[in-house]
């Protein structure tokens, strides 16, 4: 016998292991023309674990704090051994897992895989974005470096413009009411410990919800394979769909190796709170849509402030779309088409506002 | 009854406003001081005509003072016989010559002045009796310059009011006024072109185009109140009220003594006066700029001298731009090489030192600051070339890793399509 084998039977008389695998051996996915969306979701996952996996190596030598943030990042990237390497995965696969959690959240919009009986796996999935877009924001800050302080001083000023708790939001966020080291620490208390917890855990609920459910297919397959049975065509999970999502995760290894090897995460230069702010500040990219909404917004909309009617407004579109399926019809045969025109429009504002945003001074 | 009763309160109480009104504006009218001048000069023409705009911004206005605090006579009369009476002490025009004297009795009088400004200075007329412009003025010449020609009058500004025509923003164009005009300048065996020389310096581009309030016009070399040419052996102690270190280096050189004993202007013999251009390590060449050769033969112990420290400057130079030129293909393939970039100000620095070392003219010492250069820029290169020897190690890496997953999915597919058959 094996040492597998052996390895294998020992788990099994202990765990039950077999049991415990059956459902994946049962398991199947459907396979059709638009199958290949299947894989964002796994690859965004793929990516998280790689943050993990970094950002642990990254806690050896990062130090907290306005006088040291800097430096030790500085250290990392040019003493530790594959400190680079690590720092540049680190930042790629951050913006590369929030690409693909965008990329996977449009497609389970318009293959319209929200609708009953997975609206929780939608709920669940939205906000893991917002989570995800927070871990972005509160590890833009950690370098102390000038973009991203006064990125973070601008994204911590929309805060306060939310009403009635706006302010001492701000103030919670930042620690007081500057950016200052309190804030680092803060963020990095965010990024590290708050964040990591609960997107661990909503991100168990996903999958054991996607696992539970099984994958959505197109409303019009699922009328079509409902009429005809024998026209329905599937894999099974496990070996042949893991096989190949194991595929795209070596793909977005590759890609992000180029990325992390020929475009080296920059560092730019250390933070200094009494500088000037540099022209043209500006957020993230994945943060760009809403930062050039809410500039061109007038200052005052009837008798509100613009920017506290920009921040409302997108609250409420927030809401709305963690509450889409909700509004969604439960025959597939008869969706809700606004639903989809909703979501073409919201892809082509993100999309649009995003590059307008880069390229506005 | 009571309607007429009611009126009759009424019109009390409207006698009572009125009067109320009165006193208040007569409480109000109390203090200021009527000046009638203006109500006629503002409406002549040029050279008398002042208008109340005009003088509202004469800082002499702004802290109080009438047109009679300078030219006597009585304001509060509207008869312009009496207003304008030789018994009221009108003195009318004041006579150019007299202008000095007349500012001096407020301002050389510290008592008075405190009132307004205790930071002030009282000994603008002293200064100005050492001018050549006093001593000309004393020696009965009408034409130079008096207080009211340099800080204009009716509307003098303070000097710090980028306005003034003595903010030293503006002070080389009040001085160009009568100093770049030939005509006006005929008869004084002066030349007329500093104006258009310091238009070309680089002292002129720190002030005006820089905006660099500490850069020198006219009156930082030449004095304002006390003006005069600073003398041949003068005007090192000029020039190194800024340039201290070259001074000290210059003190140390052997052409101080020379200078000195052939009554040449020190600094100016090689860097001019007015027309100061940007110093160049051309400056010490053989070429077009050079100035060594002026007054060197060529192949003496002096211009080998040169050749050796012209030669050490050029070689830290273009140490310092091999250095540059690599940490920014390092920089630009995304490779960390920020404390090199630190480092190369470092040689910079030492390039300027011994730019200023060089006024010492002792190779020694040049020496020091030019081999102090050399080594960090020696050492930043290197780091350029291990950043961009480190960057070929990771795209070697890069590729390699690519090979091996390319391979993992030719495997994996292979595997899929085996099990799929």
């Amino acid at each position: 016998m094996s040492p597998l084998h052996s390895a294998r039977k020992w788990l099994d008389e202990r765990l039950g292991w077999d049991d415990l695998i059956a459902p994946l051996r049962k398991k199947t996915v459907p396979t059709h023309r638009l199958s290949y969306w299947y894989f964002l979701g796994g690859i965004t996952l793929f990516l998280f674990v790689i943050q993990v996996l970094t950002g642990i190596l990254l806690l050896l030598y990062y130090r907290p704090g306005a006088n040291e943030a800097f430096e030790s990042v500085q250290y990392v990237m040019t003493q530790v051994q594959f400190g680079w390497l690590i720092r540049s995965i680190h930042s790629w696969s951050a913006n590369l897992m929030i690409f693909t959690a965008f990329a996977h959240m449009f497609s389970v919009l318009f293959l319209k895989a929200y609708r009953k009986p997975r609206e929780l796996t939608w709920v669940s999935g939205v906000i893991l974005l917002f989570l995800v877009m927070g871990f972005g924001f509160s590890g833009y800050l950690l370098p102390w470096n000038t973009l991203a302080f006064f990125a973070t001083k601008v994204g911590t000023e929309i805060t306060a413009q939310v009403p009635v708790m706006g302010k001492p939001l701000m103030i919670f966020l930042r620690g007081g009411e500057e950016v200052t080291g309190a804030t680092l620490t803060r963020f990095f208390g965010f990024h590290v410990a708050v964040l990591p917890g609960l997107a661990t855990l909503l991100i168990l609920v996903h999958v054991l919800l996607v696992q539970r459910l099984g994958m959505s297919v197109p409303p019009r397959l699922e009328v079509e394979w409902r009429a005809n049975p024998s026209a329905k065509r599937e894999m099974k999970f496990f070996p042949n769909f893991v096989l190949r999502e194991l595929m795209a995760w070596y793909v977005a290894l590759g890609v992000l190796g180029a990325l992390a090897a020929i475009f080296p995460w920059n560092l730019g230069l250390k933070a200094d709170p009494f500088a000037p702010a540099p022209a043209g500040i500006k957020p993230e990219w994945y943060f760009l849509f809403m930062f050039q909404t809410l500039k061109l917004i007038p200052p005052r909309v009837w008798f509100i402030d613009g920017e506290v009617v920009g921040v409302l407004a997108f609250g409420l579109v927030g809401l709305l779309w963690v509450l889409l399926p909700f509004f969604e019809s439960d025959d597939p045969s008869r969706t809700k088409r606004w639903i989809t025109g909703f979501a073409v429009f919201a892809l082509m504002y993100v999309a649009g506002m995003s590059v307008y945003g880069h390229l506005a001074k | 009854m009571a309607i007429s009763r009611n009126r009759f309160d009424f019109c009390a109480a409207r006698c009572l406003v009125l009067a109320s009104f009165v006193a208040l504006a007569a409480g109000l009218s109390y203090g200021q001081v009527k000046n009638s001048c203006l109500d006629c000069h503002s409406a002549l023409p040029e050279p008398l005509g002042v208008t109340q705009e005009k003088f509202s911004q004469d800082i002499h206005a702004q802290k109080g003072l009438t047109c009679a605090s300078c030219h006597g006579g009585d304001p509060t009369s509207d008869d312009p016989d009496r207003a304008m009476s030789r018994k009221a002490g009108w003195k009318g025009k004041i006579d150019r010559r007299q202008v000095p004297r007349l500012c001096g009795s407020c301002h050389s009088d510290p008592a008075y002045i405190r009132q307004f400004n205790p930071s002030l200075r009282t000994d603008q007329l002293d200064q100005y009796h050492t001018s050549v412009h006093g001593k000309r003025l004393a020696g009965g010449d009408a034409k130079v310059a008096v207080c009211t020609d340099c800080h204009s009058v009716h509307d003098l500004r303070a000097p710090s009011d980028p306005r003034s025509t003595v903010n030293p923003v503006n002070v080389a164009n009040t001085c160009a006024r009568c100093h770049a005009d030939a005509s006006y300048m005929k008869g004084y065996s002066i030349p007329t072109d500093q104006f258009a020389k310091y238009s070309t310096s680089v002292h002129h581009e720190a002030l005006a185009v820089r905006g660099d309030l500490s850069a020198p016009t006219c009156t930082t070399c030449h004095g304002n109140h006390g003006a005069a040419p600073p003398g041949v052996d003068r005007v090192q102690n000029v020039c190194s009220t800024c340039h201290v270190f070259q001074d000290q280096m210059y003190e140390k050189s052997s052409h101080r003594k020379a200078f000195q004993s052939a009554s040449l202007p020190g600094c100016v013999v090689c860097h001019s006066n007015h027309g100061i251009r940007h110093p160049t390590d051309a400056m010490l060449g053989a070429g077009p700029d050079a100035v060594c050769m002026r007054c060197h033969t060529p192949g003496d112990s002096c211009d080998q001298a040169r050749a050796g420290l012209f030669g050490e400057l050029n070689q830290l130079d273009q140490a310092i731009q091999r250095a540059d030129q690599v940490l920014g293909v390092a920089e630009s393939s995304g490779m960390e090489v920020s404390e090199a970039r630190l480092g190369q100000n470092q040689a910079r620095d030492s390039l300027t030192k011994a730019r200023v070392t060089i006024h010492s003219f002792r190779k020694e010492l040049v020496d020091q600051d030019i081999q102090a250069g050399l080594k960090i820029a020696a050492n930043n290169l290197q780091a350029g070339q291990k950043a961009m020897v480190e960057r070929n190690y990771r795209r070697v890496g890069l590729g390699v890793s690519l090979v091996a997953i390319a391979l993992m999915l030719v495997g994996l597919r292979l595997y899929i399509k085996k099990i799929e058959s």
